[in-house]
């Protein structure tokens, strides 16, 4: 069942369960009415998570990027779990959960070598087009997720938007994140939709490395 | 293997490191057998350009034969190749359509933030160029890994000597694209700022373009010399009123199109200039544009100006006005070398490119902190220095 297009998605909230009743979802709605009244334009076409404003306890990130290859191989690639830590650097590994085919547990790296589980369910899916992915109630944080899959014009290939939103919810994991906040969650997509561009448009990630134990080290020069 | 790191400004020595392997699939490993010294590598010695790293291994122009092929390289082992100075994907938007310099996913991810910040855009990989532009090992080494083995390197004939066609890796196809950025014209005079190695490319291709009249600009009898043995007019600036030389010598209506082959780095006695030199010392990232300003200013209205040389940062006192009002039209950026690298070969081949004039020395690798120096400090008769992995230190 479609209530929104790729398209229109930007003024909608993300795709989550319930996402009306959530403070992030009226945040980026509310962001871009305030922006629209702000600068006396009703067309204004920036995507929500743009506008020069806070979504309250949420962490909201959002970034484009146009990759060359088909939509429905990027779709395919991405709807395959397994294959997000190739490309996102905090992504230790995503397992799937025996009985659910909805649900899946990720493992995100935390500083000094400590990593921490999130259980993730599939909030929405429309093939080849859209994946939105949600935290579940008993996970150590509240976070949401969603990726689009749009024809870029011409033969340039295809846009893939993610947007992703996070509230720490204090104690222990708390401070993980906000370590890792402290290394900008803003830098870490821009990275990850980099290296995901890499892969599928050239087949590896480039690597300044001249030798394979430079290639394995943490830090390269 | 040896190979010449860069320690700080000025300090430049040969020493020894690793070896160089396969890491990703389209990589090959290149037995360098000739790589030169660039212009350009002058503003990473004077530290001018930022983002080196102690130990970092310098040269872009490089050349030699492959020993090592990763399973997705297209090369095979002992072909000679000359490799290209930006480093380009041949699959991303910007490759697709011929501008390889601006590969999007050459520079690995996290050395793109630099440029990112400071231009808008991340920068292209480019070959033993600062970390800005990927932190990639350089080619004044005895190997050298190559990505996107697929992509750039260029497999030249066995009857062309190393000297023939070692330029292909970047000042040829430099002054190529110079002189195609200024849009000749069969009637139109040229003026070509620097007769440095990409100036005299430039001032080759221009003629080749069909040129009318060539005039070189410089201050070095012995560049001077070179660039009217390549069939230039000269103007020495030291001696000479460039401006009202140019107006004489195209009979009043300006010169067509101006390319400054000099760049960040620009002498001059200008008082901008020497402000400029000032705050590059200090090092509050000013570009010394006075070649450049000197260009806008001589070009005739509705003319073009070609900017090869390299700048990276800010400059200021810049003619914005001459440029606008005189509807002037600028191009410049990274050369697209892939592009050029079939035709010019063929040009080498047939005769009509002399691609061995400029080379002045002629150094084995352990001697390269000798040739950065003297290239340094004897601009005029230091014109290009070609090393030499396997020849024996003098």
């Amino acid at each position: 069942m479609r209530h929104d297009t790729a398209s229109r998605w930007p003024y909608l909230a993300l795709a989550g369960i319930g996402l009306a009743t959530i403070p992030l979802a009226a945040g980026l709605t509310a962001a871009a009415r305030r922006r629209r009244r702000e600068s006396g334009n009703d067309h204004e076409s920036a995507p929500g998570h743009t506008a020069r404003r806070s979504f309250g306890d949420y962490q909201v990130v959002g970034r484009t990027v146009t990759i060359a290859r088909p939509r429905p191989e990027l779709y395919a690639f991405w709807r395959d779990f397994s294959n997000l830590s190739t490309f996102m650097a905090n992504l230790e590994r995503v397992e799937p959960v025996t009985g659910d085919a909805a649900l899946s547990v990720w493992h995100i790296k935390g500083p000094l070598g400590t990593s921490f589980a999130v259980e993730t369910r599939i909030a929405r899916e429309i093939e080849n087009e859209l994946i939105a992915w949600r935290s579940t109630e008993g996970s150590e944080i509240d976070t949401e997720g969603r990726v689009t899959f749009e024809d870029a014009p011409g033969d340039r290939g295809t846009r893939v938007g993610l947007i992703i939103a996070y509230k720490p919810k204090g104690g222990k994991v708390g401070d993980i994140l906000a370590t890792l906040a402290g290394r900008s969650p803003e830098m870490q997509a821009r990275h990850d939709l980099k290296r995901l561009k890499m892969l599928m448009e050239t087949g590896e990630i480039a690597t300044p490395a001249r030798t394979y134990a430079e290639y394995n080290t943490e830090e390269p020069r | 293997m040896r190979a010449l790191t860069w320690h700080g400004k000025q300090d430049v020595r040969v020493d020894t490191v690793d070896d160089p392997e396969i890491v990703n699939p389209r990589d090959a490993i290149i037995k360098v057998t000739a790589t030169a010294i660039c212009g350009s590598d002058l503003h990473l010695y004077d530290a001018v350009i930022p983002s080196l790293k102690p130990g970092d291994i310098l040269g872009h122009e490089f050349m030699g034969e492959v020993v090592e092929t990763g399973s997705a390289s297209t090369l095979q082992k002992g072909e000679r190749v000359v490799v290209p100075f930006p480093i380009s994907c041949g699959g991303c938007f910007h490759c697709r359509i011929s501008q390889f310099s601006c590969c999007e996913n050459s520079n690995p991810v996290e050395k793109q933030d630099m440029s990112e910040k400071l231009y808008g855009y991340p920068m292209a990989g480019i070959f033993g160029y600062s970390h800005m532009t990927g932190g990639y090992s350089g080619g004044q080494a005895e190997y050298v890994r190559v990505p996107f083995s697929d992509v750039g390197p260029i497999v030249v004939p066995d009857h062309l000597d190393d000297e023939e066609v070692l330029f292909l890796s970047d000042i040829l196809p430099t002054g190529w694209m110079a002189a195609e950025n200024a849009d000749i014209g069969p009637d139109d005079t040229v003026a070509v700022w620097g007769c440095g190695p990409v100036g005299l490319f430039a001032i080759q291709s221009a003629l080749v373009m069909g040129a009318a009249q060539v005039i070189a600009i410089d201050h070095y009898p012995h560049r001077l010399e070179l660039a009217r043995k390549l069939g230039a007019k000269t103007i020495n600036f030291r001696t000479t009123d460039v401006r009202e030389a140019l107006m004489e010598m195209s009979g009043g209506i300006g010169v067509d199109a101006v390319i400054d082959a000099v760049g960040m780095e620009a002498h001059g006695f200008a008082i901008d200039n020497i402000i400029d030199v000032a705050k590059q010392t200090i090092g509050i990232g000013a570009d010394r544009a006075s070649a450049l300003k000197q260009a806008i200013l001589a070009v005739r209205p509705g003319g073009r100006v070609s900017m090869p040389g390299v700048y990276g940062g800010m400059t200021d006192k810049f003619p914005l006005g001459a440029l606008m009002e005189k509807g002037v039209q600028l191009r410049t950026g990274q050369t697209h070398v892939h592009r050029y690298l079939a035709d010019l070969l063929a040009m080498i081949e047939e005769g009509k490119l002399d691609t061995t004039l400029l080379i002045s020395h002629r150094l084995g690798l352990e001697d390269a902190p000798r040739g950065y120096k003297n290239f340094k400090q004897q601009q005029d008769t230091w014109t290009k220095v070609v090393l030499k992995p396997g020849m024996m230190a003098a």
